[in-house]
């Protein structure tokens, strides 16, 4: 069972109090009528499915209810960091030393 | 004849254990396994194997043991198959029986199979089971079927319950052998909170079959003693007869603890067995090595055995296995296995070693033994039929296998040397390297918090473990901010060695006759492995699959390398080249039991009661499961049936009035000064000119503009709506609320809270609900001109404060009553009381599915199953498509929702009106066309209507709304059924009733 930590909560917690809610940084166009089909089709389904570290969205569903974001390697199943949800990405150049 | 010697190892001579094997009453000690005593009775024959029914014998003294699995019973409910002889404590009326034999073990019929050998060979379950196609279901299914498997499932419930715990602690090792000890020691000295757990019944690993040696010069068990006591005194939690079975993410190891298999008799309330789940700072895994088998011509036969269990049977039970022993070895380890069984009084006929090179000092004490030492030999068969007679051996010259000699003994004890137990490294995706030398894989990049200590990494001899633990278990410490030492120890006559691995040994017979077996458990023989290879399995993974080696319920534990070893040299290439297959937990068979824990039975699933449920229990109704809610489905009335109950429920409730429990109905209560932005953007419908005091019915698409949920919304206030969601769909909706509310429009002052808890809801319906309830109402006139339908208000209802929606999901005039949960039952029996002289009648889900069904109201799930668009169901004008955006409103354009040839809701009506539809059935445009045939939809609901005297169903169909009044074929197994495509709204068209 993994461990997370909830960046509102600043605490590190069993993944039993979680929910993985798909990948990060997918972003709702902010007027979905003046978008394209294409556009349309990749908010929707199309996924980068990386193998290593994949920026996700998890929410901490038995706690207090925020969803947040994540960079998980999806090889080792290594958390790398958490972040609120809204603050930017980060560089996985700087995340690299914690893998 | 008894094998035991009289004061010898561990076991308790003065306290003799009955127990009873193929219904054979026979003695033990206290601290036998089942196994040893076995053994001491001078049985070794406990079992046949899986594919060719072969006799076979105990291997191992220990967990791995692939052959001694045996069905153990203690009264008829505690029955277990699979139960491994070596690890089963013995305990007073043990009743142990073996297995995969037909009629008896000595005589079984299944024991043909072994003849037919040759059509079993690697990948038969690939070759011989494809064609005909119709053989599958009569011939090779039932056949496989009733060869499948290991031993009988047991039949009856299982009495016993199972228990589960978490803990955390510093440093938690596993393997409790000098390796695990000396670490236990020094991480626990340093102050640390330490756990040690060892999977036999008490500690000691290696240490308990080496008597002989001295620590700091006190003996081997002396100085476990003192052990044990000083680990008690720091407090350590030791954890005998304890698994460690799996290594999970960020040092969880899962432990499962034996905690009654072992008694007498269980106390009462006594869990069978308790599951662990621990987090440590640190793990130190001190798991010891495993001995490998040599891989040679009936290397199966009861009777050959590992080396060093025969060590273990002899120094931990006191158990000679034999009179007259053979050993063949690769490795030194074997000789102190002769050397302590000479001494004991059994004859060793020979060490027949495949080795040229043998320790000078090993030779000596041979010699001073008289026991002959054969280098350079090979092993190429054995004879006997239930217990190996004699063994035939030849010397090997520059590559050639020379003329044979043959050797009588009544065991032989093999040696390939030994494997780290590299299993929970493994879970943990640690990095394993090839030592060329030790011709083994170790450890070697870490992934988890952990050492490894002692022969887990290929370190041998007590010395070098007990060294190399207290480095692991100081290192741990110290990696948690302790001061800590490193304790050493002064070993003295301590037996250390090397020696090689093998791929199977060299024959000089015919290689197609030879049967060396590699996996014992699933009888797959060097042979399989190469054969495999021949054709075309490149990787271990393939070979694995394709022979089956290492499959078996031991996962190779014994066979793994060995087989590697195989496919490698067939390969030609180097064992780390060919790759080793992954461990995974649980590294011994776990029940299920442990798995389960304390969730089983009613404690399986929460299950949700609203507040009448008491009432409905009472009333005799019949509840389903909906969702995780218990819900009253009907209430039958003497001998009723669910039919004539439904029946009677629904014509009461057209007739006069029905009474329902809607309590499981999803509440979001949706509040703040952007309440009605938020409506706007979720829900399809416009809800800004929706005033306070009204109802609207809302629909929910996800993104894809497909229906996920609907619901009746009332405007409360200006910032305050109160959503109701289907039953099933509570938490998903508040879910998708919550996600788009925090993640797309943070900056929306809108509050979310669940209430679904908070409110008992009762729903009254038909044409006497008024009448029912007016006199109950206070603070609100009811009438139909100051409340009309779709309205809601709050005001007191039989003196309960109470939220009144006037709303319809059958047709009639209708009410949901509100209060809180609290008062719910209290509710429920004024309405009762009031009701009793219009006939009120309790109805459960059942009818009021088919109530809806009538009008053609959807159930969201039923009617719809995630790619059902709002204008697919006839929603579509519950769309607000003047709206700038909601969810799902970009979807709805997307050009396979705007296309033709969609399926669309409709009703169904059968040309013969006494023949119901089954839900589910598919739909086809013509009676007879040729196979295939096109399938354009399929029934989703589907009842006898009592309104309508006749069957009704719903269907999805191609175009429906386009084909209306066209008449489409339902195929089923024995008949064609014609039905006529209509609208789904059968009862009731304009809706009259529930405005009246
Ligand atoms: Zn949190």
């Amino acid at each position: 069972m993994l461990l997370i930590h909830c960046p509102y909560c600043d605490e590190t917690l069993p993944e039993a109090e979680f929910a993985y809610a798909g990948e990060a940084h997918v972003s709702r166009a902010a007027v979905p009528s003046e978008v394209t089909d294409e556009v349309w089709r990749d908010f929707l389904f199309y996924r980068s499915n990386v193998r290593g570290p994949h920026y996700e969205r998890w929410r901490h569903v038995y706690g207090c209810g925020r969803f947040f974001n994540a960079v998980r390697d999806t090889v080792s199943d290594r958390f790398l960091t958490t972040y609120e949800a809204g603050a930017p990405k980060p560089a996985l150049t700087d995340l690299e030393g914690q893998k | 004849m008894s094998y035991r010697i009289p004061g010898r190892g561990r076991v308790d001579h003065a306290d003799p254990v009955r127990f009873t094997f193929d219904g054979k009453s026979l003695k033990g000690l206290r601290g036998d396994t089942l196994a040893s005593a076995l053994l001491a009775n001078g049985i070794h024959l406990v079992g046949r194997s899986f594919k060719y029914h072969r006799p076979r014998g105990i291997v191992t003294a220990g967990s791995d043991d692939p052959n001694a699995l045996v069905e153990t019973s203690r009264d008829s409910g505690r029955f277990e198959p699979n139960t491994r002889a070596t690890v089963q404590e013995l305990r007073s009326g043990l009743a142990a029986e073996s297995q995969n034999r037909f009629p008896t073990l000595e005589y079984d019929v299944g024991e043909v199979n072994n003849l037919l050998a040759p059509l079993f060979s690697a990948g038969f379950y690939y070759k011989t089971f494809m064609w005909p196609r119709n053989f599958w279901d009569k011939v090779y299914e039932p056949v496989i079927r009733r060869a499948a498997g290991l031993g009988r499932a047991p039949t009856e419930v299982d009495p016993d319950h199972y228990a589960s715990r978490y803990a955390h602690v510093d440093v938690l090792v596993a393997g409790a052998g000098p390796a695990g000890i000396a670490a236990a020691l020094a991480a626990a000295r340093s102050g640390a909170s330490v756990m040690l757990v060892d999977e036999n019944s008490e500690i000691g690993g290696s240490l308990l079959s080496e008597p002989g040696v001295e620590i700091g010069g006190t003996p081997a068990w002396d100085w476990l003693a003192d052990a044990a006591a000083e680990l008690e005194a720091l407090g350590v939690q030791v954890l005998p007869r304890t698994i460690a079975m799996g290594y999970y993410h960020q040092n969880m190891v899962g432990l499962c603890q034996r905690v009654t298999d072992h008694l007498d008799t269980v106390p009462a309330n006594a869990p069978r067995e308790r599951m662990w789940r621990v987090r440590a700072a640190r793990v130190v895994l001190a798991q010891g090595a495993q001995e490998k088998p040599l891989v040679f011509d009936g290397n199966d036969r009861p009777g050959v055995m590992l080396a060093g269990a025969a060590q273990t049977f002899l120094n931990r039970f006191g158990v000679r296995v034999c009179d007259r022993g053979v050993v063949v070895t690769s490795h030194d380890s074997a000789y102190h296995a002769a050397f302590d069984l000479a001494d004991a009084g059994a004859v060793i006929a020979a060490i027949v070693d495949t080795r040229s090179e043998i320790r000078d000092d090993l030779r000596s004490e041979a010699r001073a033994r008289g026991i002959e030492v054969l280098a350079s030999h090979t092993v190429t068969g054995t004879k006997g039929r239930l217990r190996i007679k004699s063994v035939r051996v030849n010397p090997v010259a520059s590559g050639r296998v020379l003329s044979p000699r043959t050797l009588f003994c009544d065991a032989l004890l093999m040696s390939g040397g030994w494997t780290p137990a590299l299993h929970l490294f493994s879970h943990t995706k640690g990095g394993l390297a090839w030592d060329a030398e030790a011709q083994t894989f170790l450890p070697d990049r870490k992934t988890e918090n952990c050492e490894i200590a002692g022969a887990g990494r290929g370190l041998w001899g007590i010395g070098a473990a007990l060294a190399d633990g207290a480095k692991a278990g100081a290192e741990a410490a110290g990696a948690l901010g302790r001061e800590a030492t490193t304790p050493e120890f002064d070993v003295t006559t301590d037996r250390a060695g090397t020696g090689r691995a093998h791929e199977e040994l060299p024959t000089d017979r015919n290689p197609s006759r030879v049967r060396a077996f590699v996996d014992f458990q699933n009888d797959v023989t060097a042979k399989d492995i190469r054969l495999a290879v021949r054709e075309g399995m490149r990787s271990i993974e393939h070979v694995k699959r394709y022979t089956t080696t290492g499959m078996a319920t031991d996962q190779g534990k014994l066979s793994n390398i060995n087989g590697l070893m195989i496919a490698a040299d067939a390969l030609g290439k180097t064992p780390p080249e060919v790759g080793l297959t992954t461990f995974r937990p649980p590294y011994t068979p776990t029940t299920f039991g442990a798995f389960a824990g304390y969730h089983r039975g009613a404690h399986f699933e929460v299950t949700r009661k609203t507040p009448i449920d008491p009432w409905a229990e009472a009333h005799g109704a019949v509840f389903e499961p909906v969702a995780q809610w218990r819900r009253a489905r009907y209430f039958p009335q003497g001998e009723e049936d669910m039919d004539a109950a439904v029946e009677r429920e629904c014509r009461a409730t057209r007739a006069s009035v029905g009474i329902f429990d809607a309590s499981t109905l999803g509440k979001i209560e949706v509040t703040g000064p952007d309440a009605v932005e938020f409506m706007n953007r979720v829900y399809t419908n416009p809800w800004t000119k929706l005033a306070p005091g009204k109802l609207r019915y809302g629909v929910l698409l996800g993104d894809d503009g497909y229906v996920r949920d609907d619901g009746v919304i009332g405007r409360i206030s200006e910032h305050q709506f109160h959503v109701t969601t289907t039953t099933g769909g509570a938490a998903r909706v508040l879910n998708t609320m919550e996600d788009y509310l925090q993640t797309e429009w943070p900056d929306l002052d809108v509050w979310l809270t669940s209430t679904t808890e908070q409110w008992a809801v009762v729903a009254l319906n038909g044409p006497n609900a008024r009448k029912v309830l007016e006199p109950l109402v206070e603070g609100l006139d009811i009438s139909n001109a100051a409340f009309p339908m779709m309205s809601v208000a709050d005001c007191t209802v039989a003196g309960l404060p109470a939220r009144l929606f006037r709303l319809s999901f059958t047709g009639e005039l209708g009410y949901e009553i509100n209060v809180p949960a609290r008062h719910g039952l209290a509710l429920w029996e004024a309405l009762m009381t009031a009701g009793a002289p219009h006939g009120i009648t309790p109805y459960g889900t059942e009818s009021m599915h088919l109530l809806r069904a009538e009008k053609g109201f959807i159930i969201v799930g039923q009617d719809t199953d995630g790619t059902v668009s709002p204008q697919d169901a006839g929603l579509g004008w519950a769309l607000g498509s003047k709206k700038a955006d909601f969810i799902g409103m970009r979807g709805l354009q997307r050009p396979d929702l705007v296309a033709k040839g969609r399926k669309q809701l409709v009703g169904l009506l059968t040309e013969d009106g006494a023949v119901k539809l089954e839900e589910g059935a598919q739909i086809t445009a013509e009676r007879d066309a040729p196979l295939p045939r096109a399938m354009i939809g399929h029934v989703t609901s589907s009842y006898r209507s009592p309104a309508l005297g006749r069957s009704i169903a719903m269907a999805l169909v191609k175009d429906g709304h386009d084909r209306m009044g066209e008449i489409v074929y339902i195929p089923m197994e024995n008949e064609v059924i014609a039905a006529r495509i209509a609208s789904a709204n059968f009862y009731d068209p304009d809706g009259g009733r529930a405005k009246a």
